[in-house]
């Protein structure tokens, strides 16, 4: 036991998310005969759910400050309208269109920023009148006619990643990618170990970090395969989708952001305890803006992302998006009231959901029975955490939350720094 | 063991607990802890935080049920096997917690009967709750209208309503943990009057208090518990109470003198207020602080006394970031230059730093663990291109948990799992990582037990040693004699006067602190 949490490297519980999240797809797997783990199928679930993946990444962030914004969805329908509009009748060039979109969220983030953060009134009611506003310009700019986007657009929401180069049996870009991700994991634990070398701290025996390094890189490989060796009926070659990318590199970006940086610490500190935050120096009416606007401009990209999926912005876009994310976030072990959750723990949240719906998809089931089984689980899954935490154990979804929240300090997951260890001088004697 | 304590078996025992022992996922918490309380006597309770007086009392009141112990609970002759909270109440034991469990939107009577609500005809009887909730509060003293909503009540009523609720129920034997923690001396003193009335009407208490002197004028008999167990167990004897015989048995150690020796090395003023005024932050007209000059030197520690409400926070918070109030007038110098501080960023970096009052209200998030609270409030120090360096942050925290002597495995543990010395110099820790000049505490001591007072005392007085300037703000007059070098009183917004160590006494101060003088010794 003790030697799989070594392996593991940390809590054993905080991959019980994981768990079931591996559970779910070998059981659909199996119940399906292998249609969910095929390169379409794949890119589909990828495709299907970034804009979920995007929003719930900001709304964590809202949910960790004690908010919601259910406005998301209809903020993300008005950018796919100015995207389409803009470009079709203003003649803009595509990207153009695009960075009108996500100025518009921009702005509207701005907008929804100001009412909680500087007037005061509680983001449930600013985001629920927000939710009105913007559906209604939506219907008003829109008129509910579907507005095709240029081929471009539709790239950035349904297409993949190109083939180039010499014929590797796969695709390369989705072999570069690969390749990357398990150079990045072999990286990490060399640097963990000099780095424990350094602090002269007991370094765990060699074969511990190989066999991570050889799960974690199986996992990659067989993500690679699985992405970069399928091919459409015309022949072409299919990769990993450009949404999916879009969503790592947020993904990355936002989990360094809320585990690195003083603006991260603030948004947990004052989802924490706003008083505290703010007698630490921490200026919370920004937090509150930054972060609810913040949420605003990741629905703009969900948008822009969204009305190339579909290839046109139409009446109905974006309707129960803020669900769908606040979902992922709630089953990826935040809480209710404030100051728990993690980009991370939501991505596993967001993944379990999209599994569900695909396996039920492919399955056969309606979506009277889909319907019903996800209000299940998300039930099971919070009452899961509730139930462990009356017991007084270490919650599993508040364990993967926590756990990778906590382990900042034992993982060295982000990039070299120099590590100059300081010797605190406990009652401050050196004076400034 | 009950041979050891023949004299309590003369009397009829209405609780025994009896080789209790609890233990937590590698942590055992109470280790064959036996008490016996006798029919109609004031137990106290003595013992350090985190020795295992909370954790004795859920195991009594049900909040661990039956079965998650062992050991056996004698009440009232019948051994007995709560499951609930429900259930021990029923049995007739209340406890009041250190924290207030009252509603401040409901009145006194609907908070009294909360649960238990007077019925007639299967409708709540709102009449005849009223009634009995009037000469409920009578029996405890609390001359009060009982529609009046529980925020308008001050700390010491509130306590008194939670102990009518308790009356309410019927209770047997009623425990209070830490009760006069946050009530100041009046209060304090009525709350001792009321447990000796309600002891005269045969009824039994429990009471868990890091006060001394209270243990001392109140209670028959009294139970020491160190480290999960129970370290010694005697009757008082016509109220002499060796004080430093329960702090021996307490901490384990003699205590020699409550406060570390030290001598000042003051220096020169460095921190100067001018004729600061403010105003309530939602009442303009009435002022809480009202033309204070003060200053602070080099080395020095400057005590600030005064009676709940006289504006002692009100003021410090108004100086650190106008964290309190509307600022009316008034000047701030450091080092001669008048200094503009309107936010508690700007206030930090002219080298200002506050400790709250109620550390988990105000001084921490609860949710985080010991490094990430130590460096937050001052990311900079630890962070390079807005990045935080994780290794900095771990082994700046790690260097504090060592030399402030943080009880816990690692900094890595939540701060909610602390007892309440340990969450204290967390906070501290928090603040010293600022590298201050000057450090301002607001009753650094309060609810925390003899041991970690002490130390707490010492790294106050190191802080000065190193040439801080420290203002210390407590109710507790002993406290501010034995710590501050300068005492300032304060008195409805107003500083009323100021004494040196050598010529400060209690009564010097209390006459100060409760009736304006100008402040002529100013």
């Amino acid at each position: 036991m003790k030697s799989i949490k070594q392996l593991l490297g940390g809590d054993t519980r905080q991959y019980g998310m994981v768990v079931a999240l591996i559970a779910l797809i070998a059981f659909f797997q199996i119940k399906t005969d292998g249609k969910v783990l095929t390169s379409t199928n794949a890119i589909n679930v990828i495709n299907g759910n970034a804009y979920v993946f995007i929003i719930a990444i900001g709304m964590v962030m809202v949910i960790v400050i004690g908010q919601i914004d259910l406005a998301v969805g209809s903020v993300a329908a008005v950018v796919a309208y100015v995207v389409a509009l803009s470009i079709r009748d203003w003649g803009v060039p595509w990207w153009v269109g695009v960075l009108l979109g996500l100025l518009t969220g921009m702005i509207i983030g701005a907008w929804q920023g100001f009412w909680l953060a500087y007037v005061g009134i509680a983001g449930f009611i600013t985001t629920l009148a927000g939710q009105m506003l913007f559906r209604g310009i939506q219907q008003y700019i829109g008129k509910a006619t579907a507005t095709p986007v240029p081929k471009e657009v539709k790239y950035l929401g349904s297409g993949v990643l190109p083939q180039w180069g010499p014929d590797t049996g796969l695709n390369n870009s989705t072999l570069l990618l690969g390749v990357l991700a398990v150079a990045f994991v072999v990286w990490v634990e060399i640097r963990k170990r000099n780095k424990l070398r350094k602090l002269n701290a007991s370094v765990p025996p060699i074969y511990l970090p190989v066999i991570r390094i050889v799960i974690l890189a199986a996992l990659i490989g067989y993500a690679t395969y699985l992405f970069g060796s399928g091919s459409t009926a015309a022949g072409e070659s299919l990769s990993f989708p450009v949404a999916g990318v879009i969503v790592a590199v947020l993904v990355i970006v936002y989990h360094f952001i809320t585990q690195r940086t003083p603006i991260g610490r603030a948004v947990y500190a004052v989802g924490g305890n706003k008083i505290a935050a703010g007698l630490t120096g921490i200026n919370v009416r920004r937090t509150y803006f930054l972060t609810m606007a913040n949420v605003s401009f990741l629905a703009a990209i969900a948008g822009v992302v969204g009305v190339g999926r579909s290839g046109a912005a139409g009446g109905t876009d974006g309707t129960n998006w803020e669900l769908d994310a606040i979902t992922a976030v709630f089953i990826g072990g935040a809480a209710v009231s404030g100051g728990i959750g993690t980009v991370m723990g939501t991505v596993v949240g967001g993944l379990v959901m999209a599994f569900l719906n695909n396996g039920l998809n492919l399955i056969g089931a309606g979506a009277d029975i889909t319907k019903i089984t996800k209000g299940l689980v998300l039930l099971a899954a919070v009452a899961f955490d509730v139930y462990n935490k009356s017991q007084n154990k270490p919650s599993i979804t508040g364990a993967l939350a926590r756990g990778l929240h906590i382990s900042r300090g034992k993982k060295s997951d982000g990039p070299a720094g120099p590590s100059e260890v300081v010797t605190p001088d406990p009652a401050g004697t050196a004076s400034k | 063991m009950t041979e050891n304590h023949v004299p309590l078996e003369k009397h009829h025992v209405i609780l025994e607990m009896r080789s209790i022992t609890k233990e937590f996922p590698g942590v055992k918490a109470l280790d064959k802890v036996t008490l016996k309380v006798r029919a109609g006597e004031v137990h106290a309770i003595c013992g350090e935080n985190g020795a295992g007086k909370s954790t004795l009392m859920k195991v009594l009141s049900g909040v661990y049920p039956h079965g998650s112990y062992d050991g056996q609970i004698f009440f009232q002759g019948e051994e007995v096997k709560f499951n609930t909270i429900r259930a021990s109440e029923k049995a007739g034991i209340a406890i009041i917690h250190q924290e207030l469990a009252l509603i401040p939107e409901l009145s006194i009577t609907e908070n009294i009967y909360l649960g238990n609500e007077v019925k007639s005809r299967g409708l709540i009887d709102w009449s005849q709750a009223g009634r009995l909730a009037t000469d409920l509060l009578a029996r405890v003293g609390l001359d009060i209208d009982p529609q009046t909503p529980i925020k308008n009540l001050g700390v010491g009523q509130q306590q008194l309503v939670e102990i009518a609720r308790a009356l309410s129920k019927d209770v047997k034997l009623l425990v209070l943990d830490e009760p006069t923690s946050a009530l100041n001396e009046e209060d304090s003193a009525h709350l001792l009057d009321l447990l000796r009335g309600l002891r005269s009407k045969g009824l039994t208490s429990i009471m868990i208090s890091h006060k001394l002197n209270e243990v001392a004028a109140i209670s028959d008999s009294i139970t020491i518990i160190r480290d999960g167990a129970t370290v010694e167990s005697f009757e008082v004897v016509d109220g002499n109470v060796d004080q430093d015989r329960i702090i021996r048995s307490m901490v384990g150690r003699s205590l020699d003198s409550r406060f570390p020796d030290h001598t000042p090395k003051i220096g020169e003023a460095f921190f100067e207020v001018r004729n600061w005024t403010v105003a309530h932050p939602t009442i303009p007209d009435r002022l809480t602080s009202k033309g204070s000059n003060f200053f602070v030197r080099h080395g020095e520690i400057v005590g600030f006394a005064g009676l709940m409400g006289a504006g002692r926070t009100e003021l410090a918070r108004s100086i650190f970031g106008r964290t309190y109030g509307r600022y009316i007038d008034g000047e701030l110098l450091i080092d001669g230059k008048s200094v503009h501080l309107p936010t508690v960023s700007s206030a930090i970096a002219h080298g200002l730093a506050y400790v709250p009052e109620d550390r988990k209200v105000l001084g921490l998030n609860l949710l985080d663990d010991i490094k990430t609270t130590i460096v937050s409030a001052d990311l900079g120090r630890i962070s390079k291109h807005n990045v935080i360096d994780r290794d900095q942050e771990y082994s700046a925290a790690e260097g504090y948990r060592k030399s402030l002597r943080i009880k816990a495995n690692s900094v890595d543990v939540g701060v909610n799992t602390l007892s309440g010395g340990n969450q204290q110099k967390v906070v501290l820790a928090k603040w010293m990582f600022t590298q201050p000049e000057l450090m301002i505490l607001d009753e650094p001591t309060r609810g925390i037990d003899v041991g970690a007072k002490y130390e707490i005392y010492g790294l106050v007085q190191q802080l000065a040693d190193q040439g801080k300037g420290v203002v210390v703000i407590s109710s507790e007059l002993p406290e501010l004699l034995g710590l501050c070098d300068r005492i300032y009183t304060i008195f409805e917004g107003r500083i009323t006067g100021v004494f040196d160590k050598a010529d400060a006494s209690q009564e010097k101060l209390m006459a100060r602190m409760t009736e304006t003088v100008s402040a002529t010794t100013l």
